[in-house]
């Protein structure tokens, strides 16, 4: 039978940064464990395991971890949806949940990146001999990335935050610098952030430029981590003890989404439109408005892309982000606090790890466990998480009686 | 003269170097690589359809951190040519924010990428400034 409520019951991140004596798998094993713990519960109680690495997505993560951690015969779906993989893996367990499958499921998402290079952009195979030959489907004779454009990740969104300035205007360099400015200036209050070191505007806009408008310390930080989370069904969590019920945070909404047509979306991957669409889904699923929001989590890879998510999560009115974002509302003491975790800028990105983890981020606070960075009274979080290609998750989640 | 070839398929040289969309016979959508089918409308059928050369900048970056054998800085953009969107460098200019702007007309340019063991050159193309910035 279809169920409708989902819960988190528990959650769990590791620390964001180097971890060069643990593997994809240790990683994996220490979210997932430490969730377990969180909620209460045991691997013999899962209906159900998801879990995603990227960068290693033809080596089963899943059944690895199984492993390590309890082969128990249930189904596993190794999930890889470039950046969006956590929140995918969250949702494939969300979704057999719904489905009545299962009442308890788990998803974890890891990536061991320290020292890799920035992401994207593709060479051509070298033979011995070098004679043009028409190839793939653009019958190209040479690399085409770097000179029809420009493929990679940092290039890509530096267009979209350029393209956004273009149309409303406003977005100028410095204002770029400072979004991220606020990222690493709440990422000090985070101990699990990969940096966590206040940056001024001078030593942003005065860094290594990587694709203009976008230095490095307003890229998304590359760095090891695993984040786990354990869902639950409604009619399962009424039976468990009252300080799991306590604690279980509300799936109000779980979206995943994809690029539609547009016209320009064929040389420039369009992050917006699948944005919006998630967005609104989310709102219409969960009954919650922009407004309501307490605190959100957005896909900050770039500082030129936290600026259009403001817009296209409908956290200000289209064509508004410019001045929604001078207004301070943003920032942590501001109306709609973002990225209050430090952002993929300065906690770090971990690909398949990030969706969950800032879920992780949206929950602590729900359950008023989030510490030093505490949003007081937060009742209600909305996650979003892009991956290029493109998916977009959105979830909504909400402190509730159980 | 050696014998040259187009960087990309979709680039048509000869007197007038342009570009060539594959278009969607029923819906119009253009695409510049080799399509299955329509990912707007799903039709199969796709005749060639030439794109202005002259354009507005929509969106740029200027690249410092590229794979390889590419050199940087470079200026990766969008450009808007009469309702069709097309993925280019902007060449022919200085590559910094002073000199490249949101909104400026461009228009198609042609140059040489390098030539192959047979002495073939293969021909790329990208969109240089119509008008010189203002004070230069
Ligand atoms: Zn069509």
């Amino acid at each position: 039978m279809a169920r409708d409520d989902v819960w988190i019951l528990g959650i769990h991140m590791t620390k964001f940064g180097k971890h060069p004596n643990l593997d994809t798998v240790d990683l994996a094993a220490e979210a997932a464990l430490a969730a377990l713990a969180d909620g209460g519960v045991s691997m013999k109680d899962m209906g159900v395991l998801a879990a995603g690495n990227l960068m290693g997505a033809a080596n089963g993560i899943g059944q690895q971890l199984q492993k390590q951690i309890g082969q128990t015969g249930i189904p596993v779906y190794n999930v890889a949806n470039a950046c969006a993989t956590g929140a995918t893996a969250l949702r494939t367990a969300v979704m057999a949940i719904k489905a009545g499958e299962c009442e308890l499921g788990l998803a974890v998402g890891v990536e061991k990146l320290a020292g890799a290079g920035l992401l994207g952009g593709g060479g051509r195979p070298k033979s011995d001999r070098n004679v043009y030959e028409p190839h793939g489907r653009y019958g190209s004779v040479a690399t085409i990335d770097g000179r029809v454009g420009t493929e990679t990740m940092p290039g890509v969104f530096a267009q979209v935050g350029m393209e956004y300035g273009h149309k409303h205007g406003g977005a100028t360099f410095e204002l770029f610098a400072r979004i991220s400015e606020k990222n690493h200036s709440h990422s000090t209050l985070n101990p699990l952030a990969a940096y966590s070191k206040k940056m001024t505007l001078d030593q942003i806009m005065g860094d290594v430029m990587i694709a203009y408008p976008n230095t490095r310390p307003m890229c998304s930080a590359n760095c090891d981590g695993a984040a786990a989370a354990v869902v639950v069904s409604g009619e399962k969590l009424k039976t468990l003890d009252p300080t799991q019920r306590r604690r279980a945070v509300k799936v109000s909404a779980s979206v995943l989404t994809t690029d539609p047509w547009e016209e320009a979306c064929q040389v420039l991957p369009d992050v917006n439109t699948l944005t919006r669409q998630a967005a609104s889904q989310a709102y219409e699923q969960s009954g919650v408005s922009p407004e309501d929001l307490d605190l959100v989590e957005l896909h900050d890879c770039f500082a030129t892309a936290e600026l259009v998510h403001y817009d296209n999560l409908g956290l200000c009115a289209e064509g508004e982000a410019v001045p929604f974002f001078e207004s301070g509302a943003t920032w942590r003491d501001g109306r709609t606090p973002v990225n209050v975790s430090g952002g993929l800028e300065s906690k770090g990105h971990p690909i398949a790890a990030t969706g969950i983890a800032n879920i992780w981020e949206v929950c602590h606070h729900l359950r008023e466990e989030a510490g030093d960075r505490q949003i007081e009274g937060a009742t209600v979080g909305l996650a979003h998480v892009i991956g290029l290609g493109s998916a977009c998750g959105v979830h909504v989640l909400e402190r509730a009686a159980a | 003269m050696g014998r040259q070839i187009p960087l990309v398929e979709y680039l048509v040289l000869g007197e007038e170097p342009h570009l060539e969309a594959n278009e969607c016979s029923s819906c119009g959508a253009r695409y510049f690589d080799r399509r299955n089918a329509c990912a707007s409308c799903g039709g199969t059928g796709f005749h060639k359809a030439p794109i202005d050369s002259e354009g507005v900048l929509r969106a740029f970056t200027i690249v410092s951190m590229a794979a390889p054998g590419i050199p940087v800085p470079f200026v990766a953009s969008v450009i808007d040519c009469g309702g069709t969107s097309v993925r280019a460098n902007v060449i022919n200019t200085t590559p910094d924010p002073e000199h490249v702007k949101l909104g400026m007309k461009v228009r198609l340019a042609t140059y040489v990428v390098g030539a192959d063991d047979d002495g073939t050159e293969a021909v790329g193309f990208g969109f240089e400034p119509l008008e010189e910035p203002d004070g230069a």
